[in-house]
């Protein structure tokens, strides 16, 4: 028991829950605001590999690491407009068009990938972001190391968190996207366009989804590899239910499902031998589900989400 | 007239070979209320759809205070001080009322919203014109009434001076839509225009002061009310003269169903309480009450898809255990729910098949859905129901009210049930569709079916019933014969006062 509470008392912990929660948190409100306006995005796996790679490859070849997030971002719009095409414009259905948006933005990243970087026996890395080291908070005891030794991404999107969760709750935008995803047709009636409304969150979101994997090739890890998001993308799908689709509360789930993936990290170090170690992969994945079972029951979902909306019809 | 508002100048309008529309022109002045009369069909909506900018008429112009409106632009006409309240509400039920009526009314990339502002302008107008409604709850958790509220007060929000409502109590209850007419003549007299398109001829001689009426597209007239009445609107308006059928004197037969002290519990309240009622073969008893008080229930108890919690159900002679649905149809209980859109029609689903649905092993064959004979039986109800606008094969969604209503009437009469279950059974339907569902119900109670009517319509109980009971907060008051009342009366009995009364026989 001993063991438990050195694990959840150690600096470390803390500062590895930031880190793995960082890529959630930016592509779970980019999943949470396209689907406040009633689009499903499931290109979010795929969207993410293809922020990773892109990132990568424009520091690789000499950018600068925010020039790097900024490539991503990009590049996450730009799936995020074929999404739109297909599913707003042309009404598709959502599951199918987002899980065609996946499977083709990863093997379009591996694909540029590998035109651009020839095989080598270890994969090339760049140099990623550093730790900022904030002055009086960073030196604080246990706090500092714990709180205090992230890379600027993190609290990007800590603060993201914060400001899109005042944008949805508090400005005439949001409420525009909250209409258009309960119902368009209201939003039309009062003068808006939720087609437009529709692009914008789409597109917003999927750059939001590209910077989230971009993280893990610029701060996280210093290469890329093709499986490299590892299904958080779906995880990300998850935590939007799981947060009510709201901003400040998948904050919070991002940051909790980090916490059970790292506190199991060291589990398996301290439990080595006694139980085989994938029990504890499992971990997070299990209590995601039962947290979600608890959660979501009370959700409620966007009236209109995947719904197509055509002008006129009802 | 005064100052004239609105001019709608000979506007005409086709769809492919139906004009919806033809060279209809139609003047508003101030604190008028207009009623727009016409049977389903007659292109009520779509004029109204022209003023608001939905629809591009073929000729024509629309003008609000002596500007044109461009057309095409609902922006436009929002701005010049058209409101319109759909008979589908325009509402996200997720969201608060404020948020409901705040959407699109500041500017999108303003950094905050003034929703101290929005707030106070809402509460205002609603003070002022007397559509009580908490700006903070959930739109989803308000009744269908109170929505309404919201909708007229969204109008209103955006400066509406001209209000037009699209057949405003299709959804409401007689309660509801007495406190709403109450409001727009108020609302009239504040000096807004109103416009009421509708097939309802009590509404619309009590609000009015104008009435305009289409049919097939033109106008065939407009009246003052008090220069008409209502048989020559409902003649204008179906183009022949509609007379709704009388009931002849009969001797019931045996008793059929017997319901006796039944309670249905659910959700922790008793939905009915200790009920009692006896319906005999050939006659048509009628429970009148305001809905809401347990006719959904009821309804439902009898369908087969609720049980009891206490009493007993007899049925035939025999009582037993609660009734499903299954027992229900085999045992020749026909049932028209109130609901026909949600309950008794899937209105992506054929015609054919919304005839057979509940009778699908008389229609199988070896396993096979039976489509030649499914058809034939949707075709015998077509043809016997008069059921118009549809071919067997075609969508039921396509139908209109009237039309769907005879479909489902003629799928349970068709083979003569011994029960007819009629919840509503004229809800939201036009004067012609009115007299032809009435007939059909006397005509099977003459043959002898035990009709069970569920209705809030004074008019319609008492012109269809033999006996009634009142209805109110799960309680069934004790039956009266139809000679023996007055409209007065059963108000009292729908308010709960029976006390001392005893059964009719």
């Amino acid at each position: 028991m001993s063991a438990l509470f050195d694990i959840l008392a150690s600096a470390g912990l803390w500062a590895a829950v930031l880190r793995i929660a960082t890529p959630l948190i930016l592509a779970t409100l980019g999943a949470l605001i396209s689907e406040r306006a009633g689009v499903l995005n499931l290109g979010i796996e795929g969207i993410m590999t293809f922020g990773a790679m892109s990132g990568w490859l424009a520091v690789f070849n000499g950018a600068d690491l925010w020039v790097g997030l900024l490539v991503a971002a990009l590049g996450g719009a730009m799936f995020g407009l074929l999404h739109s095409v297909l599913t707003v414009t042309l009404g598709l259905s959502q599951h199918v068009s987002g899980l065609g948006v996946t499977l083709f933005a990863s093997s379009f990243a591996y694909y540029v990938f590998r035109l651009m970087v020839p095989v080598a026996g270890t994969p090339p890395t760049i140099e990623p972001f550093r730790p900022l080291n904030i002055p009086a908070l960073s030196d604080l005891p246990f706090f500092g190391p714990a709180f205090f030794t992230q890379t600027a991404p993190t609290y990007l999107a800590i603060g993201l968190a914060i400001a899109l969760a005042y944008l949805i709750a508090r400005t005439p935008v949001g409420l525009a996207i909250r209409m258009t995803g309960e119902n368009p047709h209201a939003a039309e009636a009062q003068g808006l366009n939720p087609m437009a409304i529709r692009y914008g969150a789409v597109i917003f979101g999927s750059a939001l989804m590209g910077v989230g994997g971009a993280f893990l090739t610029l701060s996280a890890f210093n290469s890329f590899f093709p499986t490299m998001v590892q299904g958080r993308g779906w995880i990300c799908i998850a935590l939007v239910v799981f947060a009510s689709w709201k901003p400040e509360r998948a904050l919070l789930g991002a940051i909790l499902f980090a916490l059970f993936d790292a506190f199991q990290l060291r589990l398996q170090t301290v439990l080595s031998g006694v139980v085989p170690y994938q029990i504890f992969l499992m971990i997070p994945y299990l209590l995601s589900i039962a947290a979600l079972a608890v959660m979501a029951r009370r959700a409620r979902v966007p009236q209109a989400l995947m719904q197509p909306y055509r002008r006129g019809e009802r | 007239m005064t100052d004239i508002v609105l001019d709608i100048r000979n506007v005409s309008k086709r769809f492919g070979d139906n004009l919806a529309n033809d060279d209809i022109s139609l003047s508003l002045g101030k604190g008028e209320i207009a009623a727009l009369l016409g049977e389903n069909g007659a292109g009520k909506t779509t004029l109204m759809s022209i003023l608001f900018g939905h629809y591009v008429p073929d000729t024509g112009s629309v003008s609000v205070m002596g500007q044109t409106l461009p057309p095409g632009k609902p922006r436009a006409a929002i701005r010049a001080g058209v409101g319109m309240v759909h008979q589908h509400f325009s509402l996200a039920p997720n969201l608060t009322v404020l948020e409901n009526v705040m959407t699109g009314t500041e500017s999108l990339w303003s950094f905050g919203s003034n929703v101290s502002a929005g707030r106070k302008k809402l509460i205002e107008i609603s003070q002022r014109f007397g559509l009580k409604v908490d700006p903070d709850a959930r739109l989803g958790d308000l009744s269908v009434g109170e929505q309404q509220r919201v909708e007229i007060l969204k109008a209103l929000y955006n400066d509406a001076r001209i209000l037009v409502l699209d057949e405003p109590t299709a959804v409401l209850t007689k309660l509801e839509a007495e406190t709403l007419f109450s409001t727009l003549k108020d609302m009239a007299r504040q000096g807004l225009s109103l416009i009421f398109i509708s097939h309802k001829l009590d509404e619309v001689m009590a609000t009015a002061d104008r009435i305009v009426v289409l049919r097939g597209g033109r106008q065939v007239a407009e009246r003052k009310v008090g220069d008409t009445s209502k048989a020559e609107l409902a003649e204008l308006m179906v183009g022949r003269k509609v007379t709704r059928p009388v009931r002849e004197a009969s001797t019931p037969g045996e008793v059929v169903l017997e319901a006796a002290g039944i309670t249905v519990r659910s959700g922790g309240v008793d939905r009915l309480k200790a009920i009692d009622f006896r319906l005999r073969a050939g006659e048509v008893l009628g429970i009148i009450g305001v809905s809401g008080n347990g006719q959904a229930v009821l309804a439902q108890l009898l369908s087969g898809t609720i049980g009891r919690s206490a009493g007993d159900l007899v049925l035939f002679g025999k009582g037993g255990g609660d009734l499903t649905v299954a027992d229900a149809v085999s045992s020749g209980i026909g049932r028209i729910p109130e609901d026909r859109n949600r309950d008794g029609a899937i209105g992506e689903m054929a015609i054919w098949e919304n005839a057979v649905l509940e009778r699908l092993p008389e229609f199988s064959k070896g396993g096979l859905v039976d489509r030649k004979a499914g058809i034939a039986f949707a075709t015998r109800i077509i043809e016997g129901f008069d059921v118009r606008g549809g071919s067997p094969t075609s969508r039921i969604r396509l139908l209109s009210g009237g039309n769907m209503q005879k479909l489902i009437l003629g799928r349970n009469l068709i083979e003569h049930p011994k029960i007819l279950l009629a919840a509503q059974p004229a809800r939201g339907l036009d004067e012609g569709a009115v007299a032809a569902v009435h007939e059909r119900i006397l005509e099977a109670r003459k043959a002898g079916t035990a009709v069970l009517l569920i209705s809030e319509d004074l008019d319609e109980v008492m012109a269809l019933a033999d006996r009634i009971q009142a209805i109110v907060g799960g309680r069934l008051s004790p039956s009266v014969n139809a000679e023996d009342v007055d409209a007065q009366r059963l108000g009292l009995m729908m308010a709960g006062e029976w006390e001392g009364a005893t059964d009719a026989v």
